[in-house]
């Protein structure tokens, strides 16, 4: 039963989110200052991982090819399709949860322990639409990070290519640009916009309505990661049904 | 002026409050005391609006709180000022910016016309320098000036105040319960405090409401409340040696 309880809360938070809007002036405050803390602060973290795991996904891949009969450009290919496909929009958006999802719950909800929230309901304001609107605004902003993300994956893997002698440029070139599906682009951006609401709004309601003190925030942090990630592999499971089986 | 007419108030099984009425009066200084569990912040949250009476009724100045439209609801709510008892600062904001906010969020003055308004109520709770400080940087006493400062920024109608001076040293204490007051007769608000400390009561305490286990058990002044039989309130009252001590001398001395 606390299962359905803490879904229809989930659903009633988000149509409350929309309800008496902040005022232009300090919503636009917020809405930078979120783009700041969430997208141009995951940058650093989303380049890294994905740079090194793009190598990572074309040594496999090159390793795994012995048949002399396979050619080579598939290297390209099968890193390209990887990157572009599941791992930019998905793993990363898993890497996401941890780093932004805690983040979300962790402020909001020691908003929630030092009574800040209550302050914000006393003076009339709409404490959802204040804390949680901004962040959703900010993450339309995921897939540009998405997008950095399958570039530097696919950089990753060209240069594994060149310094891990597996191959060389043209061939590598050849297999990200062959039997290219424009759909899959669009596909992996439907995605990562479904995930960029999942990441604003699953962690903002463990974090408003978390009951407790300190400890109780650490808890919730972790919750919010674990269903976070539940509800983007699921999604990710259906959207893929629906967007690419015919 | 605040009305509370029989409210009762109720979370699942456990009655919290069970039909209090009471008055609280323009320009003075109220204290709701009680011991931990007496209902004390229910009571102040169902004032605040936080939390509705199933049944009874709160009208301010008249106006019969859960007969109001949203928007009402909301431009009374501008008019309360509220001091939490853990300061409740916002602290991704500066101290100037967290007096600031409720001029930001409810008027439309231009930011040198809020500044200058912080500024003047930074300075009332003797607070000149710490502009540009972060709560975080500011000790306990100063988080409650400031608390204090950005309840009474836009002008409020209606003051409340949760155990604003508990954590406090009892000199800070007293600064902070004169202050309080000071406030309240300079802009004539409607100032309830909860509290259970003895000596707020001594200050500041123009008008008591003495609750017990939800239940409203005595009403009266400060003066009034030594003279009392009530033994449900002298139970509480003289529960410290100090009081104690105090109330017998105050016997012997009258023979």
């Amino acid at each position: 039963m606390s299962y359905l309880h803490n879904i229809g809360s989930y659903f009633l938070m988000i149509a409350e989110m929309f309800r008496k809007p902040t005022k232009w002036s300090v919503m636009r405050t917020l809405i930078l200052k979120d783009i700041d803390d969430l997208i141009i602060g995951s940058l650093g973290i989303v380049a890294f991982i994905s740079f090194f795991v793009g190598g990572v996904v074309t040594i496999q891949t090159a390793l795994n090819i012995s048949n002399p009969l396979i050619p080579k450009y598939l290297i390209g290919f099968a890193t390209r399709q990887s990157i572009i496909l599941e791992f930019a929009p998905t793993f990363i958006s898993i890497i996401m949860a941890g780093k932004v999802g805690s983040f979300i719950t962790s402020s909001i909800g020691t908003m929630r322990v030092t009574e800040q929230i209550d302050a914000l309901e006393v003076m009339g304001i709409n404490a959802l639409n204040y804390l949680v609107f901004p962040k959703f605004i900010a993450l339309m902003l995921y897939p540009f990070v998405i997008s950095i993300a399958m570039f530097l994956g696919i950089l990753g893997g060209m240069a594994a290519v060149i310094f891990g002698g597996f191959g060389t440029l043209e061939d590598f070139i050849t297999g990200i640009q062959i039997d290219f599906i424009p759909f899959h682009i669009i596909y992996a951006f439907i995605k990562t916009f479904v995930f960029a609401f999942l990441l604003a709004t699953i962690p903002s309601y463990y974090g408003f309505y978390m009951k407790g003190g300190a400890l109780e925030v650490g808890k919730a942090s972790t919750t919010s990661f674990v269903w976070t990630s539940v509800a983007i592999i699921l999604l990710n499971y259906i959207l893929t049904q629906l967007l690419l089986s015919t | 002026m605040i009305e509370v007419k029989n409210i009762h108030k109720s979370f699942g099984d456990a009655h919290i409050l069970k039909g209090i009425s009471t008055t609280f009066e323009k320009g003075k200084t109220s204290l709701v005391i009680g011991q931990s569990g007496s209902g004390k912040t229910v009571f102040l949250k169902c004032l605040l609006g936080l939390f509705t009476p199933e049944e009874g009724g709160i009208e301010y100045d008249g106006k019969i709180y859960a007969n109001l439209t949203d928007d009402e609801k909301r431009n009374l709510r501008a008019k309360m000022g509220m001091v939490f008892q853990g300061s409740a600062l916002f602290d991704s904001m500066t101290i100037l910016e967290n007096v600031m906010f409720p001029l930001r969020m409810f008027t439309k003055q231009s930011k040198s016309e809020m500044q200058d308004r912080a500024d003047f109520v930074l300075n009332r709770v003797n607070l000149e320098n710490a502009h540009n400080k972060m709560p975080s940087e500011a000790s306990g006493g100063m988080q409650k000036r400031v608390a204090i400062a950005r309840a009474i920024v836009n002008k409020p109608k209606y003051l409340f105040c949760d155990e604003p001076n508990s954590g406090l040293d009892p000199k800070t204490a007293i600064v902070i319960d004169n202050l309080i007051k000071e406030i309240t007769e300079e802009y004539n608000i409607t100032t309830i405090i909860n509290s259970h400390d003895m000596n707020s009561v001594m200050e500041i305490g123009e008008k008591i409401v003495f609750l017990k286990d939800g239940l409203k058990a005595w009403e009266g002044s400060k003066e009034n409340i030594f003279k009392t039989d009530n033994e449900v309130v002298t139970d509480f009252v003289y529960s410290s040696n100090l009081f104690k001590k105090v109330r017998q001398m105050y016997l012997e001395e009258k023979g």
